[in-house]
């Protein structure tokens, strides 16, 4: 009897103690999949927890745990970062998915931001950027500038926003050079530089002068570098360090408004389930430096198409597109719906291989 | 499907370089478990010593001199372990655990003005005439030193436990510590050895992934390599040659699932990319067979008073 009493008293303590933290300090929380310097992925999202950092300063106080798995370990940590005050939390993969909503369960006072995912709930919601429309820059310029003819593709997982990436590349490289080629390795990991890396020298091994990657590190730009003559893109990040070759352009995500403006949802009490789907009009998608590797006019054209994504004239998917299987998906001149999109599990007409499922 | 666009001389090449980390921590791992010392902290000395080798060779430019560097490094941290459980008897698992959680940030912060540098290239072994025969000059003869030393290393690991008196007393410590401090070994003496041998293997493994594997330094890039280590030396029941086997067949198939994938060969991802896996594991329970156990003091403290 004394002991849970005991116990009570202190919860109760406990409770008092975080409630009073809370009062003066908004606590955001983040959960990363991968290492903050990875340079590629959580490295911007991490960016964008310091943009919060500075632009609420005293009044919002940000912790993060790195390197997280998906899967039962996330819901552990989350718990966790709720336990000691979050009023809001980031989770940053795609892979939290389920972790999220479950936890999201537990705390309903607490706020939860999923990204890249589709499920939301009173206290969740998701938010995603449109890289496709990144990644038909990418494929225009590299369809212009292969060689071989051979586009290398690495893949995380296939999951919606891999395939529909790897969609738009191909579509866009295809247009522009009938003869092109995707060869697609998956690796099954969000970050392993080794892993990473070796998949890159296999692609150029087989041939592969252009390596698209969905990986979250930049082994796969060293790898490259390694071999010459071998042309990358940036992923989720700038890359910079490996301008102006082997990387030639690449794909920036910019989280950080969209962090500062849902943190002071928070901080107002605005705060609602929202479901976020932004690109290049927005800003959240940004196209790094196109180097000067790329030829002049590929690179007018590529920002050309850039501009009329940006103003909405043009649409990364506009028919006429068929699936792979030969089955009519899109109408000439018709584009494609959100829905179809987010939930993409095909490839269109001329990729090779399957998806696995 | 196009076999033809795998090149199995490349393949080779490839595999035995994606097999090397995994070799040189799995054989430093081996000689510790051999004296009767578990080191979870694998991971964490592989990371310190991939850092370590990178920012040396890339100040002074000598790759060689990095991975003595990482050499240094992986033994240094292991000198961590050595207070915790020889002099302080801390549990082993936890203190190996603690190692490598130590050794993941620790590496982040020594790591933070290295990101997106560039290192020295070490360069392959040209030896004139053998290195130029067809097929086999490719696959053997022409490859960066470490990988060469990884094999000597199993070698030498080997011969020394197998033939030499001090193989036997470090395996007499390794099975009854009591037995062999009675005899008059130094028992903690002899385990330190063992442990700072380990972690200069391992220290020298990450930095092949950082130095030649990659190359390039990125925050927690050795990304399980020294778990699976661990993994190998017992599915490898503590022999270096099968530990040899085991990570060239793991390195091997990563490799080769990742060629078949890009071929475009009609078995599913799946199952190509849990196959490195699979079938090391299943070859190396099938090897053990034999029936060879583990060395019996592994993982309990030693005190001489006991």
């Amino acid at each position: 009897m004394k002991f849970t009493s005991l116990l009570a008293s202190a919860a109760v303590a406990l409770g008092l103690a975080t409630g009073a933290v809370a009062e003066d300090k908004t606590k955001v929380g983040f959960v990363f999949v991968g290492p903050v310097g990875d340079g590629g992925w959580t490295y911007e999202h991490n960016k964008g927890r310091l943009a919060v950092e500075e632009e609420f300063g005293d009044k919002v106080e940000t912790v993060f745990v790195e390197s997280v798995p998906e899967g039962p370990d996330a819901e552990r940590v989350m718990t966790q970062m709720a336990l000691e005050g979050a009023d809001l939390i980031f989770t940053t993969s795609f892979g939290y998915m389920d972790p999220t909503i479950n936890v999201a369960k537990k705390f309903p006072d607490v706020k939860f931001e999923h990204a890249t995912g589709y499920k939301t709930a009173d206290n969740v919601s998701v938010y995603s950027a449109r890289f496709y429309e990144g990644r038909a820059v990418q494929g225009h310029i590299a369809g212009k500038m292969t060689k071989s003819n051979t586009i290398g593709y690495i893949g995380s997982y296939p999951i919606p926003e891999v395939i529909r990436g790897i969609n738009s590349a191909y579509i866009h490289a295809k247009k522009v050079n009938p003869d092109v080629e995707f060869k697609i390795v998956w690796a099954y990991t969000w970050f392993d530089p080794a892993k990473e890396a070796d998949a890159a020298s296999v692609l150029i091994e087989q041939g592969a002068d252009v390596i698209l990657q969905h990986t979250d590190s930049t082994a796969p730009q060293a790898a490259a570098q390694e071999a010459g003559n071998v042309i990358t893109f940036g992923q989720a990040s700038d890359m910079s360090e490996y301008a102006p070759m082997p990387r030639v352009s690449s794909i920036i995500d910019n989280w950080a408004p969209y962090y500062i403006a849902r943190t002071q949802a928070v901080m107002d009490g605005s705060w609602e389930t929202v479901n976020t789907w932004d690109g290049i009009a927005q800003g959240m998608v940004e196209i790094g430096e196109i180097s000067d590797a790329v030829p002049a006019d590929v690179k007018e054209e590529a920002l050309a198409m850039k501009a009329a994504m940006a103003d909405g004239s043009y649409h990364a998917f506009t028919g006429p597109l068929k699936k792979q299987d030969g089955s009519d998906w899109l109408a000439e001149g018709e584009t494609a719906d959100d829905g179809t999109l987010a939930g993409m599990n095909f490839y269109v007409e001329g990729l090779e291989g399957e998806i696995p499922q | 499907m196009d076999l033809s666009e795998i090149n199995p001389v490349l393949l080779v090449a490839s595999l035995m370089v994606a097999a090397t980390p995994l070799l040189l921590a799995a054989i430093g791992e081996l000689v510790v478990e051999k004296a009767g010392v578990l080191n979870l902290g694998v991971e964490g000395m592989m990371i310190v010593g991939a850092i370590s080798g990178f920012a040396i060779s890339v100040e002074t430019g000598s790759p060689w001199l990095g991975f003595i560097a990482a050499a240094i490094g992986g033994a240094v941290l292991s000198l961590l372990f050595v207070l915790l459980t020889q002099f302080a008897l801390a549990n082993q698992v936890a203190s190996g655990l603690a190692l490598t959680l130590f050794g993941l940030g620790f590496s982040a912060l020594m790591g933070q003005s290295y990101v997106g540098v560039k290192p020295p290239s070490m360069g392959e072994i040209h030896i004139p005439i053998i290195s130029d025969i067809p097929v086999i000059g490719p696959v053997l003869f022409q490859h960066d030193p470490i990988l060469y030393l990884g094999i000597a290393l199993t070698a030498a690991v080997w011969a020394v436990l197998k033939y030499t008196r001090v193989g036997l007393i470090l395996r007499a410590v390794g099975e009854n510590h009591d037995a062999a401090h009675a005899l008059g070994y130094k028992v903690i003496k002899i385990r330190i050895m063992a442990i700072l041998f380990g972690g200069a293997c391992a220290g020298l493994g990450g930095a092949y992934i950082s130095l030649i594997r990659v190359p390039q330094w990125t925050e927690g890039m050795t990304a399980g390599v020294g778990w699976i280590a661990l993994a190998l030396v017992v599915f490898a029941s503590w022999k270096p040659w099968r530990a040899l086997l085991g990570a060239y067949l793991f390195g091997g198939i990563t490799v080769l699932q990742l060629n078949l994938q890009a071929a475009g060969v009609a078995i599913p991802v799946e199952y190509l990319a849990m196959s490195p896996y699979i079938i090391t594991i299943l070859v190396l329970v099938i090897l053990s067979a034999d029936k060879s156990s583990a060395p019996a003091s592994l993982g309990r403290i030693f005190h001489a008073s006991h």
